[in-house]
């Protein structure tokens, strides 16, 4: 193929998934998959899965990192600067000029009525994100991700702590208890 | 320098956002509403509003609108990439390592370690979202007599909604917008 054909067609692809896909990257992702795997067949479906678990273990949106990804494995830096840019124009586009409309109107009465009526409706959305994620936490049962889920929750809300430090300290216990599960599974290794 | 301290603002939001857009909530309000005092809680939620009816990353819309409202079409281009770069630099050293060694293991347990954390994390955030929606404002201790009782009842139709028919993000934002467009205009 040739390259200004790849850049295009990453270009394009990346471009309109972003510009009609509402509901960020959980929504984002498969449909990136369909698209790069089964429609274009330049990926095949393991690798595929592979790129979106490195770019879940990444920071950052994730529909960013994964269209960044997709652009990396097809043409190196340049294909990944092309997929970035098709994934972050449309929003940033969008958000300009609702940025603008929102400066000249939301003194309005009846726009303020309409914030005011989904406020209610953002507060129910992030309750019910919060209830899904816990829940899949505490399923788990696994004693310390509940610890550290209970002490962030308190270190956060009563106490203030900065957000940076409760990240690191996790980031860490989570590091520890996976080298502690490697050298368990190998001392089980060992003793066969 | 306002636009060197919006990149590095959300430069450090896009840093530390584990586990997707709503991972960056917390972050956005310790930086933005706190730390800076660049937008206020209902500003905020407004942000977030916007967010959910609009296509893209939320971490992105957020950046592009709080950097319009702060300093102009470039403040919101200027915070976009600073709450892009970081992903894009470890993105790729992350897939540079994944492809030489075909392993994450480390890498992915530091991010199962951090997820508690997060789910606290945007918690938290929820908080003071809840706090906002119900009373106007999210200082402790709140007085119960000035609950707005209309945004409790959409609260509770849209949670209803959202369990029982698996109502869509936007759907909600739809109805009780719609709903609060003609009932707080009549009362």
């Amino acid at each position: 193929m040739e390259k200004k054909e790849l850049y295009t067609t990453l270009f394009r692809s990346t471009f309109f998934l972003s510009m009609f896909t509402f509901g960020g990257g959980y929504v984002i992702v498969p449909l990136m998959e369909k698209k790069f795997v089964k429609e274009l067949g330049w990926i095949n479906e393991d690798e595929m899965l592979n790129l979106i678990a490195v770019g879940q273990s990444a920071p950052g949106p994730i529909a960013v990192n994964t269209s960044l990804l997709v652009g990396y494995r097809m043409a190196g830096v340049p294909g990944a600067l092309v997929t970035v840019l098709g994934t972050i124009l449309p929003p940033l586009v969008i958000m300009t000029v609702l940025a603008y409309i929102y400066m000249a109107v939301r003194d309005n009465a009846i726009v303020n009525n309409v914030l005011l009526g989904m406020q209610a409706g953002v507060a129910a959305i992030i309750v019910n994100v919060v209830y899904n994620m816990g829940k899949r936490i505490v399923q788990q049962k696994k004693v310390v991700p509940m610890i550290v889920m209970v002490a962030a929750l308190v270190a956060g809300i009563v106490f203030q702590v900065n957000i940076l430090w409760l990240l690191l300290v996790s980031a860490l216990i989570g590091a520890l208890t996976t080298l502690i599960e490697i050298v368990g599974k190998k001392d089980k290794g060992d003793a066969k | 320098m306002i636009y060197l301290e919006l990149f590095l603002s959300f430069f450090q939001i896009g840093l530390f956002s584990f586990g997707g857009g709503y991972a960056a909530l917390p972050l956005i309000e310790q930086e933005l509403i706190h730390a800076q005092g660049w937008i206020t809680n209902q500003q905020f939620i407004d942000i977030l509003t916007l967010s959910e009816m609009t296509p893209g990353p939320i971490a992105i819309n957020a950046a592009t609108f709080s950097g319009n409202q702060i300093a102009g079409i470039a403040g919101g281009i200027i915070a976009t990439i600073g709450v892009t770069l970081p992903s894009v630099i470890i993105v790729q050293i992350l897939a540079y390592f994944y492809f030489k060694y075909q392993n994450l293991t480390i890498v992915q347990g530091v991010v199962q370690g951090l997820r508690p954390a997060v789910v606290a994390l945007i918690a938290s955030a929820g908080l003071t979202i809840f706090l906002t929606a119900m009373f106007g404002h999210s200082d402790w201790p709140v007085d119960i007599a000035n609950i707005n009782l209309v945004s409790i009842v959409f609260f509770s139709v849209a949670i209803f909604l959202m369990r029982k028919y698996k109502a869509s993000p936007i759907q909600v934002m739809l109805i009780t917008g719609v709903a609060g467009g003609i009932i707080y205009s009549f009362i």
